[in-house]
């Protein structure tokens, strides 16, 4: 079962981007379950610019596989910047696409980031209302 | 630096066998079945190769019967024995760490009425011989014990269970891929019915195994067709294959065997050495005592297999994980669920498979490695109790 990842997993796995924590985030979430082998926490930085809400920053913690660890470090670079509104309608398919593709049987463990991203701007918003 | 410490997976072939097969290739090729001199080369040299074998596995060369693999061995085995011996029951017995081959040819059997249970095994990996006597009814046509496990490398009391099986009128088969050079198979000492091996896994070729099989029991063959192996087994014969396993298991029984298993087991204890005094918050799957000296399985808390893997891959280490991301239907070691690993535990696992070509030096360079690889992986890890 070759996984035959590409240079760009390879390099976000061995280098990952956005790793660690934020001191006194705005939201913060814990997706997956350790039992089931993967485990992502993300946290959150928002600023507002001319009343648009941005991700000023994102980062995570990771017990998961390469995959794991590397689509959630590319999504970071890929939606930090970017108004809420915008990271909310942020899909699987940018993050995979940018990383030149991932083993069909990653795709449930790398879509964990996505998945956290979603959650921890719901997580946000709720606190933000 | 590459190092390899996956020789449980597969070996490297060892040079003098591939030496001794090349003649079967480029000039002895002829099919055994033939009746012709190149059909006569070939047959006589794998006649010898089944005597050779026999000699070394203690039992009849009538009774070996060579297969493409010790899946396929295992196959023959469990479903043959089972189908033909309807009579006598429809219960099978295995234990709980078995290979997948094993437990799936099982389970193919419950399709036809059979019903399987599963021997538990203990924190240490082996069988309590009191609940084996327990579970084995007056219908329990076979019993499926592997001498050597493959993740965790635990040895099993084989002539003990033998025993045990027999004096409740089962029949006995064992799984001894994991045991050679680390065992001394002696069939009629053991006294099991049914034994299955692969080249492979000893400095073989890759595509050759044999099943002993007990000939006054019987079985039904997997695969008909032409009638090669006594019957039991057609497909035209690998003589190549069947010469280079004999071959791989003259040298692996050999002279250098004493020196290789004392070198496999120094390395093995100094990489755990190492790792010991080096890593904190590890856990050893299985019995460290009755284990073979090329097996380490080792936990590291907080973090997943997967990634140690491919982590150490990309500084030229190959070893393997049991955890669910490292395995191609995504479920966790049934192995280490088995022996109690339960939680998170069960997905910060790597094996580590010594073999005769490794090194002191690569060892070194795998303990330094692993250092840094645990401790860049924990420094990010979302798992809080580490």
């Amino acid at each position: 079962m070759a996984l035959n990842y590409t240079k760009e997993v390879m390099d976000h796995f061995l280098n990952p981007r956005n790793i660690g924590t934020i001191e006194n985030p705005d939201a913060y979430t814990e997706v997956g379950n350790p039992t089931c082998g993967d485990m992502l926490s993300m946290y959150l930085k928002v600023k507002e610019i001319d009343n648009k809400k941005i991700i000023e920053d994102l980062k995570f913690l990771s017990f998961g596989c390469a995959s794991n660890i590397s689509t959630a470090s590319m999504l970071t670079t890929q939606v930090i910047g970017k108004t809420l509104e915008e990271a909310k309608a942020f899909s699987f398919k940018e993050v995979m696409d940018e990383l030149g593709g991932l083993p069909s049987q990653k795709i449930h463990c790398s879509v964990l980031a996505v998945e956290a991203l979603q959650d921890v701007i719901k997580k946000y918003e709720e606190s933000n209302k | 630096m590459e190092v390899y410490l996956d020789n449980s997976a597969t070996t490297k072939l060892d040079n003098s066998v591939l030496l001794k097969m090349i003649n079967f290739f480029e000039s002895d090729y002829g099919n055994a079945s033939s009746i012709h001199f190149k059909g006569e080369a070939s047959y006589n040299a794998q006649e010898k190769a089944r005597k050779e074998i026999s000699e070394i596995l203690n039992c009849e060369p009538k009774n070996i019967v060579f297969t493409s693999s010790a899946t396929e061995a295992n196959n023959m085995i469990i479903k043959g024995v089972a189908r033909a011996n309807k009579t006598k029951g429809n219960h099978i017995l295995i234990s709980s760490i078995e290979h997948p081959c094993v437990l799936n040819s099982a389970e193919q059997l419950k399709k036809d009425g059979f019903e399987v249970e599963h021997i538990p095994v203990g924190a240490d990996g082996i069988i309590d011989l009191e609940i084996l006597e327990k579970m084995i009814r007056s219908d329990t046509v076979l019993v499926s014990v592997m001498a050597v496990n493959n993740e965790i490398g635990v040895i099993q009391d084989v002539k003990s269970i033998a025993k045990i099986v027999h004096d409740k009128g089962s029949f006995y088969h064992v799984d001894a891929v994991q045991s050679i050079p680390y065992l001394d198979i002696d069939i009629k000492d053991w006294n099991v019915d049914f034994l299955s091996l692969s080249a492979h896994k000893f400095y073989g070729p890759k595509g050759v195994g044999l099943a002993y099989i007990n000939k006054n029991i019987k079985i039904e063959p997997l695969i008909v067709g032409g009638g090669q192996e006594f019957g039991f087994r057609s497909s035209t014969y690998n003589t190549p294959g069947i010469v280079g396993m004999a071959e791989a298991m003259k040298i692996a029984y050999g002279l250098e065997r004493e020196d290789n298993l004392k070198r496999i087991k120094e390395m093995r204890d100094h990489l755990l050495y190492r790792i010991q005094n080096e890593i904190p918050e590890i856990f050893i799957n299985g019995s460290l005592s009755r284990r073979t000296p090329n097996n380490l399985n080792v936990g590291f808390k907080g973090v997943e297999g997967e990634a140690i893997l491919m982590d150490l891959s990309s500084k030229g280490i190959c070893v393997s994980t049991g955890s669910a991301c490292g395995s191609a239907n995504l479920k966790a070691s049934h192995v280490l669920s088995g022996i109690g690993v339960s939680g998170y535990f069960i997905h910060s696992n790597i094996r580590f498979s010594f073999g005769k070509y490794n090194t002191m030096k690569e060892v070194d360079y795998v303990a330094d490695c692993l250092k840094d690889t645990i401790e860049r992986l924990r420094k990010f890890s979302s798992v809080k109790s580490v």
